[in-house]
């Protein structure tokens, strides 16, 4: 196993090879990692106010998310794992789709049938997943095997938690990568923990990259909280898969800060002195270091830019509190492409009984997990 | 006796067979330190040690596959998955392997086991965590498919369902975790599987229900009550081997038949039902049967409510029965 791939130490001094970006570019990394942590601020305070039901925050993961993400081609797909939100916004997911689909509302691409946090972006190649573990991958390899078949120049970028490495698809996914190989990029985003889940309970190898070797593919292990890493590792994998030269994994190791959801507590399954580790490591403080010192943020410039952020934020939130209603016949829309003689029939009776007996009433129904 | 909800009596019942049979352990995701996500297993790390109640790695196919080989080798594993909604990567492992190695070693090999698994709606958790499979799994012979609606038959069943010696799968109606709360015997005691329970007697519309529809349609019982509308509500509580006596017996008594599920109509549980006595019952029926389950689509989020068959919907047809 190679060390570690790491270009910032965690106080912002740079002790690898910078990637070729520019400052603006540089800059921009920034803003999009200081967007998802205010994001999740904002999301966690309507989850607590009860406007929103459920929250994956990816507090910790900025650097995995960004880093990941500006390693893309507008044209490359990525394949999601869960928390890649941060990631989708990054690549042109609009912030308004972002929050409507948290309020699951009219607005919402998805028509309100997922629960929060299951984000698409059909514009950037993001498709919609499921909460199922582990099912995307395999979905990733045979587009890739689309793309490469019509001689197109996309890579696939197939993101996953280090739970899902335990998964029947990541197996079949790596393994018909390899053979076929295929323009992909695995990206396992190791934050720790699988809920409750350490990764030393998820695997017995000493690092999920390792898993790599019996695919016939490289795996590389990065720094998942700095972003610099994540980018040089992205880039240099999406270009090796671009070239035709096959798939790679990439393990980011970073952490998970807040709790599973909204719903979980942590501190019932680990250590607060693992989460203060964790904390010296913060992938927004490291950056915002290397940053200063390069001279390209001010002093109190941090600042200004979250709360132009949380004004931006606030404005979208404001417009999808006044969403429409649902539509009811959204029920028995999309199951197929044409809603059919059945489902038209239980909708009228639906509607029928509604006419008699008024409508259904919501009930309080709070999500657990 | 204590007053239990029927997820604390989940949790009395595999304390209770923990504390009386070493063989029998605990697994799953999240079931260990953190206790279940419903905290179903609360304190069972603590009390039985990491050997008997542990967290797994991520795969369902994993914890039922090695679940049948420990039961196969003389343990009574009780593995959790998650949600319902995740078990079918671990389909192949139930439908091919533990309810067919009975059958394929002659009897020489069994699978005594039994998978709890929450399944249903009512906490907005979308497609993929609130749906109800249980009309999958009761199509496969082999298998005993139990659904507890009170916390008294949760612990019975679940007792039953682990001494059991053919694998069982346990579905935990979610919503009603908390929800209800009842009278609890302590220590050890079944109810037999392949039994039904009555709800609520009536002599004008019978009732086939199951786990969380059961308050549903005891509520829409007592607003059809204040009409003159007698209904006898029967919980199925086993789908697999199904009380057929018992059902055909409940149909006749009235008549006039109302099956309802929160599960898909098509294919679902209550066109059994419904066959079953067109089958053994025709001359006695007065109505046809009917049925009030959730639509035939995947499972909504934000209009899940109107999804899932609620007291109006259940007392329009039991109205319509009635006055057929």
């Amino acid at each position: 196993m190679t060390a570690m791939l790491q270009i910032l130490e965690k106080d912002g001094a740079v002790v690898g090879e910078l990637p070729g970006l520019d400052d603006g570019q540089l800059k921009e990394l920034f803003v999009h990692m200081l967007r998802i942590r205010v994001l999740d601020g904002r999301m966690l305070k309507l989850q607590r106010a009860g406007r929103i039901g459920f929250v994956g925050t990816s507090t910790g993961l900025e650097g995995s998310l960004v880093g990941a993400a500006s390693g893309l081609e507008a044209q490359d797909w990525m394949w999601s794992g869960l928390r890649e939100g941060g990631a989708a916004l990054v690549r042109g997911l609009p912030l308004a789709e972002y929050v409507a689909q948290m309020y699951c509302n009219s607005n919402d691409t998805a028509k309100g049938r997922q629960m929060c946090n299951h984000f698409q972006h059909k514009g950037s190649n993001y498709p919609s997943w499921s909460s199922v573990i582990g099912t995307q991958i395999t979905h990733g390899v045979g587009a890739a095997y689309a793309s490469q078949l019509r001689g197109e120049d996309v890579v696939h970028s197939i993101h996953l938690g280090d739970g899902a490495t335990s998964s029947n698809g990541f197996h079949s996914g790596m393994n018909f990568a390899g053979v076929w190989k295929v323009p992909a990029v695995f990206v396992c985003v190791d934050n720790g923990w699988a809920i409750s889940v350490c990764s030393r309970e998820q695997t017995a190898a000493e690092s999920y990259a390792d898993k790599a070797v019996a695919y016939g593919m490289p795996g590389l292990e990065v720094d998942g909280n700095d972003v610099l890493a994540v980018h040089a590792a992205m880039a240099s994998a999406v270009r090796r898969a671009r070239a035709g030269e096959g798939p790679s994994l990439l393990v980011l190791k970073t952490y998970r800060m807040l709790g599973h959801s909204s719903s979980d507590d942590p501190s019932k399954y680990r250590e607060d002195s693992e989460v203060a580790w964790w904390q010296e490591r913060c992938p927004l403080e490291r950056y915002e270091a290397f940053l200063t010192q390069r001279g390209l943020l001010a002093a109190g410039e941090r600042e200004a830019l979250e709360r132009s952020l949380e004004a931006e934020i606030d404005a979208v939130i404001h417009e999808q509190e006044s969403a429409a209603p649902m539509p009811l016949r959204s029920l028995v829309e999309d199951v197929y492409e044409e809603v059919p003689r059945h489902l038209r029939l239980q909708f009228n009776a639906f509607l029928e009984v509604a006419e008699r007996r008024g409508e259904a009433t919501r009930g309080d129904g709070a999500f657990p997990l | 006796m204590a007053t239990l909800t029927l997820l604390q009596a989940v949790n009395d019942a595999l304390r209770t067979k923990m504390r009386q049979d070493d063989s029998v352990l605990v697994f799953g995701e999240d079931v260990g330190p953190k206790g279940g996500v419903f905290l179903a297993t609360e304190g069972l790390t603590a009390e039985f040690g990491a050997k008997r109640c542990f967290d797994t790695p991520l795969s369902e196919d994993g914890i039922i596959g090695t679940a049948i080989g420990m039961a196969a080798n003389g343990l009574r594993p009780v593995c959790e998955i998650q949600f319902q909604d995740f078990i079918f990567p671990a389909f192949d492992q139930i439908v091919s392997e533990a309810a067919k190695l009975r059958y394929r070693s002659g009897g020489q090999y069994t699978a005594p086991m039994v998978i709890r698994t929450p399944y249903g709606g009512g906490i907005r958790g979308g497609l993929y965590h609130s749906q109800s499979g249980e009309a999958y799994f009761a199509h496969t012979a082999g298998l005993k498919v139990v659904i507890p609606s009170t916390p008294y038959d949760a612990k019975g069943l679940l007792i039953a369902a682990i001494e059991d010696p053919d694998p069982v799968l346990f579905m935990e109606p979610k919503a009603l975790y908390r929800s209800v709360k009842g009278e609890v015997p302590e220590g050890h005691y079944t109810v037999d599987l392949s039994t039904t329970r009555t709800v609520r007697e009536g002599k004008d519309v019978t009732v086939f229900c199951y786990g969380a529809m059961v308050p549903v349609c005891e509520k829409a019982a007592a607003a059809a009550a204040e009409q003159g509308v007698e209904t006898h509500v029967v919980d199925l509580r086993t789908l697999l081997p199904l009380d057929e006596e018992a059902v055909l017996d409940a149909a006749r008594r009235t008549g006039r038949v109302v099956v309802v599920h929160e599960a898909p109509r098509f294919c679902g549980f209550g066109a059994e039902i419904s066959a079953l006595i067109a089958e053994h019952a025709i001359e006695y029926m007065e109505a046809p049967v009917r049925r009030v389950t959730g639509f035939d689509t995947p499972f909504p989020n934000t209009l899940e409510h109107h999804y899932m068959p609620d007291e109006r919907r259940v007392l329009d047809a039991i109205e319509a029965t009635a006055s057929f």
